[in-house]
């Protein structure tokens, strides 16, 4: 076991955390709105993060394939652009599907029947993608050329600062949306408690549905970020992805949203930092043993509230 | 009512008895395929399969596969693995005793040869891996043979060539603890390099899982450990990732990799960041010659794209299967002693002139060839640098 301090001390670690901890913040994001207004996880989540990557991925493929044979002529941030509308309003169409066919029906039913609901459509989306574009890997087309920037010693690319700034605006924007607009705070309402509200005549339905847009449509975001980062798409990725970010809601307090966004970058620099001490073999092993130690002494998480007695959002 | 039916078994039979096809037919030889059709590498799938139609295509074409002064039709049972090792013991199992085939092709990487293996030599059925080089799929191991060169062997051409090629003496080794040919191969480096440059020559020696994208950690440590070469011995999703998080990075010093790079897809994925990168492999396509470049030319003809080491090893393996069973001289159709036969036969090879060169066999039953030494282009081609012999 080597232990080096010095790698410690390496700015070039933070920008790196930084990135990664914002998929799982965004991510987290909607296992944690989805559990304020439903109480239950949407385990499908992880799999709607990958279709957001792949609806990203057939978007960009397009504009960026056009461009190239001359027949639009579109600056990579207008096709980027392009691409985060277009994949985060498909992809909350997909979200509302889910809660339409999976959710609703069962919305009476034993939590343990809706938590498996997201585990069979999961695997359905999975699948589904598998017949319909084949197992082969897919790459990611570059919608901005990656440039690098060298500041004493540290090296950041455009794609990296891009990638944690939107990410936070768009954290920040949610934030604003839910303190500030009426249908936040019929959200907030509704997490307060869901069988009063809607005798007030808020419609749960319509809440529900927009949960999982919303939810669906920063899913969308994490996973083009995540094909510009790591630009080797496969049908399985949103599983091992979904199940981190879990933990991150659970970690940040259910039902937080502040606690989400906490969690996820905390999980980020905790994996990039884990293995600069230890050998990176026990990188998760100790990773995931030092969160399991803070909900031990935080079982509730961040900021999570023993009952419901509170706002959650 | 009953009549009817009389009438209608007396004409089955009756066809039946006058067809000569129908009892003179001989029973088709089973040849099992355990490939990585879907999973994490299914680009080495689809290259095994394709050249497991096209040796069946020859095959057809000659009217069956001649045992003895029979003709016998084949027939190919392909079973997907998924990639992972639980999954290729089950295929291997289903090919043994659901369809009873005489003889198992693959699984390709060790991940999964390695524990398919002991499925195979305990139901003593003749395997032949063509892609996996970690020893242990052989190892004691009467009925499992292999296709291709060992990591004991590629380890030190690797830690050879770079020393010579570009004189270094410190290198970094990123692989995944998680699957049996990274792993191996890490530490067959690790060992050859320490034996050339001392103790603590390897000064990064960093892993992560299957299934990580991000490398950053790993990257960084790498970069302030003073490598001058980073080997990473992992298969074509991974290497993409790897070399684009470094350059990214601003690391300057070359990636090595291994045979596990060969993949048709490696440089498309990774574009234009891989030109200019080595690695050591089973064959070069560019450049081939003889009976290895009408194999390409076929498989591309035919597939659209320039087959891939798989390939080609797969063909190698169906050829050595092939004068196996022809040389078994007599098939008695009991499924037990058929095996035994063909083991017998594939034991007694001493000699193969394959498409990816010669191969003398040892007693554990691996070949004994030369490995490649690959250069990728700035067209992206993969070009013939150099071969080492053993």
């Amino acid at each position: 076991m080597t232990l080096n301090l010095q790698n410690l001390l390496d700015f070039q670690n933070i920008i790196d955390a930084l990135q990664w901890g914002s998929f799982y913040a965004l991510i987290a994001l909607g296992y944690s709105m989805v559990y304020s207004i439903l109480m239950l996880f949407n385990f499908a989540h992880g799999d709607i993060f990958m279709v957001g990557a792949y609806i990203g991925f057939g978007i960009a493929s397009l504009l960026v394939g056009l461009t190239v044979a001359g027949s639009l002529a579109l600056p990579g941030w207008v096709i980027l652009i392009l691409t985060l509308l277009g994949a985060m309003c498909l992809t909350s169409i997909v979200g509302m599907a889910v809660e339409r066919i999976g959710y609703r029906p069962l919305r009476d039913a034993p939590r343990a029947s809706a938590a498996i609901t997201g585990l069979m459509i999961g695997i359905i989306l999975e699948q589904g993608n598998l017949i319909l574009l084949g197992a082969k890997r897919r790459s990611f087309p570059e919608i901005i050329e990656s440039q690098t920037f060298s500041i004493g010693g540290v090296d950041i690319t455009n794609i990296k600062i891009m990638i944690v700034g939107v990410s936070l605006a768009f954290m920040l924007a949610l934030h604003l949306f839910i303190k500030k607009n009426k249908w936040g705070m019929a959200m907030r309402a509704m997490a307060f408690d869901y069988l009063v509200v809607p005798l007030m005549g808020v419609s749960i339905n319509a809440i529900a549905r927009m949960t999982f847009a919303i939810g669906s449509a920063l899913a969308a975001v994490a996973g083009i970020f995540f094909g510009m980062a790591y630009p080797v798409l496969e049908p399985t990725m949103g599983i091992v992805y979904g199940w981190k970010a879990f933990v991150a809601a659970i970690l940040g307090g259910r039902g937080s949203i502040m606690g989400a966004c906490f969690a996820g970058f905390l999980i980020g620099f905790i994996e990039i930092f884990v293995p600069l001490v230890f050998p990176s073999t026990l990188r998760d092993l100790i990773a995931y043993s030092i969160i399991l130690l803070i909900l031990v002494y935080r079982p509730h998480g961040f900021f999570g509230e023993p009952y419901s007695a509170k706002l959650r959002l | 009512m009953r009549k009817a039916l009389y009438v209608v078994l007396a004409c089955v039979v009756l066809s039946l008895i006058l067809s000569p096809c129908a009892w003179g037919r001989a029973k088709a030889i089973k040849i099992g395929i355990n490939a990585p059709l879907t999973g994490d590498i299914p680009k080495v799938g689809e290259g095994t399969r394709y050249a497991a139609e096209m040796w069946k295509a020859d095959i057809d074409a000659a009217g069956g596969l001649k045992v003895g002064k029979k003709k016998y039709p084949v027939e190919l049972y392909i079973e997907d693995n998924e990639s992972k090792a639980e999954s290729a013991v089950r295929a291997n199992t289903k090919l043994i005793t659901d369809d009873e085939v005489l003889v198992i092709v693959g699984p390709q990487s060790s991940k999964q040869a390695v524990p398919a293996g002991e499925v195979a030599n305990n139901w003593k059925t003749p395997m032949i891996s063509p892609w996996s080089t970690n020893p242990d799929t052989t190892k004691d191991r009467p009925y499992v043979f292999r296709g291709c060169f060992l990591d004991p062997f590629q380890g030190p051409v690797l830690a050879n060539f770079i020393t010579e090629e570009f004189g270094f003496k410190k290198a970094a080794v990123l692989y995944d603890v998680a699957s049996d040919y990274p792993k191996g191969l890490a530490e067959f480096f690790k060992e050859a390099w320490e034996k050339l440059h001392g103790r603590g020559s390897v000064v990064a020696f960093e892993s992560f899982t299957t299934k990580d994208v991000d490398f950053s950690s790993q990257l960084n440590k790498i970069r302030n450990s003073g490598a001058q070469v980073l080997f990473t011995p992992q298969y074509y999703n991974e290497v993409a990732l790897i070399v684009q998080q470094a350059n990214s990075k601003g690391i300057k010093m070359p990636i090595v990799g291994s045979d596990s790079w060969g993949s048709a897809e490696t440089v498309e994925l990774c574009g234009e960041d891989c030109y200019g990168l080595f690695f050591s492999t089973h064959y070069a396509a560019a450049g081939a010659k003889g009976a290895t470049k009408a194999f390409i030319d076929r498989y591309e003809k035919k597939y659209g794209y320039i087959p891939d080491d798989v390939g080609a090893l797969t063909w190698d393996a169906l050829r050595l299967v092939q004068s196996a069973i022809e040389s078994c001289g007599k098939l008695t159709g009991r499924i037990e002693k058929d095996r035994k036969c063909v083991r017998n036969a594939l034991a007694k090879i001493k000699k193969f002139d394959g498409i990816t060169g010669n191969m003398t066999f040892t007693e554990e039953g691996d070949p004994i060839k030369c490995a490649v030494i690959v250069r990728i282009s700035e067209k992206g081609e993969y070009e013939f640098f150099k071969s080492v012999c053993p």
